[in-house]
C-alpha cells in the first residue's frame, strides 16, 4: 500500500468512525426520547447476561432502545480504538497522534459515565453523558478533517489569513452559543419533565409565560402524558425559554458570520461557503425545535433534533479548528496593500508536507 | 398462674376498650372541574404486551388513569392520611403487595406506612424492570429486573413520603404511586370517592386528601377534623385548577 493510499483509508476510517459516533448520539437520543435510560438496570451485564450475548428475545419496549445503543456504543468504542492505534502507527504528525490517544481515552471515559449514569441512577450523570458525547464527535470529526485530502488544501488557501479577528472572535461566539445549547437542551431532556413549554411560537399563548405556583399547579394539573414526567418547575420553564432565545442569538450569530464573511472576503472564500452551509444547518436545527414542540416531542423529530444540534457543533468547532489553526499563519495576502492585519503568531508545522508525505 | 390470668384479662379489656373508642374517619373525595381526557397506553401496539391474551381480546387500549371519576364526580385514587396529630407506629407484619398485570400496575395508588415492607409481583409472560423513584431523603432509590414467573421483589422505606413513584422503565406508561406515612391511620379512595380511615383514637386531627394530578408536589387539601368515639366525617372538594 502506498502512503497515500494508506493515508486515503485511515481518513475513510475516521470519516466512518465520526459517522457512527453522530449516529451513536442518535440513538442514546433515542433512549431518552423513549424514557428508556434504564430500562437495563445493571452495567456493564445487561440483566446478568453478557451483552453481546443477550438473548434478542428478551429485547422488547425500552430496552431495544438501551441495548441497542449500548452495542452501538461498543463498535464505536471499537472504532475509536483502531482508529487511536492507526494514527499512532502511521500518522507522522505526533500532534495528530495525542488527538487519537485523547479520543481512545474519551470514548472509554463515555462508556463509564454512561455505565455509572445507569448504576448510580443520577440523573446528573445523564446529562453530562449526553454533552460529552457532542465534544467527543467534534474531536474524532477534527481527526477526520486533519487526516483528509482536503486539510492541505485548507492549508494553502490563503484566505484563511484574511479573516478579520472580529469575525474569528464571532465564529468561537457562535460555537460556544451552539454547544450551551446542546447543554441546555441535554439538561433539559435528561430531567424528565417532558415538554415544559408546549406551544411555539409563543409559549402558552404569551411571549414569556407565567411561572407562578398557581400557574404551575394549573398546567401540571392538565398535563395528559403516557410518560407521566415529573411536574413542571418554573426552572424548566425559564430553561426552555432560554433554550429559545439562545437559538435565536445562535442564528443571528451564525447568520452575521456568513454575512461578514461573503462581504469581506468575497463568495467563493471556502470560509463563506461553510458559514453559508453552517447558517442552512442552523436554520434546519431551528426548525426542528419548533417542529418538536409542536409535535409534542415526538421521538422521531426531537432525536433528528439532537442529531443536528450535534452536526452543527461539529460544523461551528470545525470552523473554529481551521481559523485558528491558519488565520494566524504567515501568508501572500498578509503582505496584500491595505490588509489591516492582525496580530500574528509564528506560523505551525507545514502542513501540506505532513500531509502528503 | 392467676395473677398472669388476671393480668391478661386485663390487658385484652384495655384493649377492647381502645378499640371500641376509636372511630372511623369517612368521606367522600369530589372532583369539580373536567379533566382533559387521558391518552391511551400504548398496549397493544407493544409487540409482547399486544400478545397478552386480555390485552389482545380488549377492544381498545385502556386509558392513563390520571382521573378516575364516577358519575357523581366522585374522585378515585386519592390518598387521605392523618397529617398532624397521630403518633408513629410500628409497621405492620403484613407486606403491600403491587402486582403487574397486563403491562400495568395495580393498584395505581396506595398507602402503606414507612419501614413496611412492599412485595411487587409480576403476573405478567414477560419481563419488566420495577424501578421506585423516592424522592426524599434516606428512601433508597433501586432499579431491579424481575422476568416472567420470579418471584417477588421486597421493598422498604424508611421515611414518610406522598407520593412516591414507582415505574418500569421497560414499558414507560406503568406506574404506581405510593403514600408512605408513619402511622397506620391512612386510605385510598375507591371507585366512587368514598373512603374509610379505621380505628383512629378520638382527638384533634388535620387530615389530607392528596391527588397525584392536582397535588404534584404531594400538597393536598387539609381539613381539621375531631374524631369522637363514633368517628368522624371530612368530605374533600378537589379542584381542578382553573386553565
Amino acid at each position: 500500500m502506498t502512503r497515500s493510499n494508506h493515508s486515503l483509508w485511515l481518513n475513510r476510517f475516521a470519516v466512518f468512525t465520526a459517522l457512527a459516533t453522530l449516529i451513536l448520539i442518535g440513538i442514546g437520543g433515542l433512549v431518552t426520547s423513549h424514557e428508556a435510560g434504564l430500562s437495563v438496570p445493571d452495567w456493564p451485564t445487561t440483566y446478568g447476561y453478557n451483552m453481546f450475548l443477550f438473548p434478542p428475545s428478551y429485547w422488547m419496549g425500552g430496552i431495544l432502545y438501551e441495548h441497542t445503543h449500548r452495542l452501538f456504543a461498543s463498535f464505536v468504542g471499537l472504532l475509536t480504538t483502531i482508529l487511536a492505534v492507526w494514527l499512532w502507527i502511521k500518522e507522522p504528525r505526533r500532534w495528530v497522534q495525542w488527538l487519537g490517544v485523547a479520543a481512545f481515552f474519551g470514548v472509554v471515559l463515555q462508556g463509564v459515565l454512561g455505565g455509572l449514569r445507569v448504576t448510580l441512577l443520577q440523573n446528573s450523570l445523564g446529562f453530562v453523558h449526553a454533552t460529552a458525547a457532542q465534544l467527543f464527535l467534534l474531536l474524532v470529526g477534527i481527526i477526520a478533517l486533519v487526516t483528509s485530502a482536503s486539510w492541505s488544501k485548507i492549508a494553502a488557501n490563503e484566505t484563511w489569513s484574511l479573516v478579520p479577528k472580529g469575525l474569528r472572535y464571532l465564529l468561537l461566539s457562535a460555537t460556544s452559543l451552539v454547544f450551551l445549547q446542546l447543554i441546555l437542551g441535554a439538561v433539559m431532556r435528561h430531567q424528565h419533565a417532558g415538554l415544559a413549554v408546549p406551544d411555539f411560537p409563543l409559549a402558552y399563548g404569551q411571549l414569556w409565560p407565567p411561572t407562578d405556583a398557581a400557574f404551575l399547579d394549573s398546567v401540571n394539573a392538565r398535563r395528559m402524558d403516557v410518560f407521566d414526567p415529573n411536574p413542571i418547575t418554573a426552572f424548566q420553564i425559564v430553561l426552555h425559554m432560554m433554550h429559545r432565545l439562545g437559538a435565536l442569538a445562535t442564528l443571528l450569530a451564525v447568520g452575521a458570520g456568513a454575512w461578514i464573511s461573503r462581504s469581506r472576503l468575497g463568495n467563493r472564500a471556502p470560509l463563506t461557503k461553510a458559514t453559508l452551509a453552517w447558517f442552512c444547518l442552523i436554520m434546519l436545527q431551528a426548525a426542528l425545535g419548533a417542529a418538536t414542540v409542536l409535535s409534542r416531542k415526538a421521538a422521531d423529530v426531537a432525536t433528528v433534533h439532537v442529531i443536528a444540534g450535534a452536526a452543527s457543533l461539529l460544523v461551528g468547532g470545525l470552523l473554529c479548528f481551521i481559523v485558528l489553526r491558519f488565520s494566524f499563519a504567515p501568508s501572500k495576502a498578509e503582505k496584500a496593500p491595505g490588509h489591516s492585519g492582525a496580530t500574528r503568531l509564528p506560523a505551525p508545522q507545514t502542513e501540506t508536507a505532513l500531509t502528503t508525505g | 398462674m392467676k395473677k398472669l390470668i388476671g393480668f391478661l384479662g386485663a390487658a385484652a379489656c384495655v384493649g377492647t376498650m381502645q378499640t371500641a373508642s376509636a372511630g372511623d374517619i369517612t368521606g367522600k373525595i369530589t372532583l369539580k372541574g373536567t379533566p382533559p381526557p387521558a391518552p391511551e397506553m400504548p398496549l397493544k401496539a407493544d409487540p409482547f404486551c399486544g400478545k397478552i391474551k386480555e390485552v389482545a381480546a380488549a377492544p381498545g387500549n385502556p386509558r392513563m388513569p390520571f382521573y378516575v371519576v364516577d358519575k357523581s364526580g366522585g374522585l378515585a385514587d386519592v390518598f387521605i392520611y392523618i397529617k398532624e396529630g397521630a403518633k408513629a407506629a410500628a409497621p405492620p407484619a403484613q407486606p403491600v403487595v403491587i402486582d403487574q398485570v397486563q403491562c400495568q400496575y395495580t393498584p395505581y395508588v396506595v398507602g402503606l406506612q414507612a419501614k413496611q415492607k412492599i412485595l411487587v409481583k409480576n403476573s405478567d409472560p414477560l419481563m419488566h424492570n420495577v424501578h421506585p423513584q423516592p424522592t426524599v431523603a434516606g428512601n433508597k432509590e433501586a432499579n431491579k429486573a424481575q422476568p416472567a414467573n420470579a418471584g417477588p421483589l421486597e421493598f422498604v422505606f424508611d421515611n414518610p413520603e406522598v407520593f412516591l413513584r414507582f415505574r418500569c422503565d421497560v414499558h414507560p406508561w406503568m406506574f404506581s404511586y405510593v403514600g408512605v406515612v408513619d402511622h397506620p391511620y391512612f386510605a385510598v379512595s375507591g371507585k366512587d370517592g368514598a373512603f374509610k380511615i379505621s380505628n383512629v383514637p378520638p382527638g384533634d386531627y388535620v387530615i389530607e386528601a392528596v391527588h397525584r394530578k392536582t397535588h404534584p408536589n404531594g400538597k393536598g387539601i387539609t381539613q381539621k377534623i375531631k374524631v369522637g368515639a363514633d368517628g368522624a366525617k371530612a368530605d374533600f372538594t378537589v379542584e381542578l385548577p382553573a386553565q
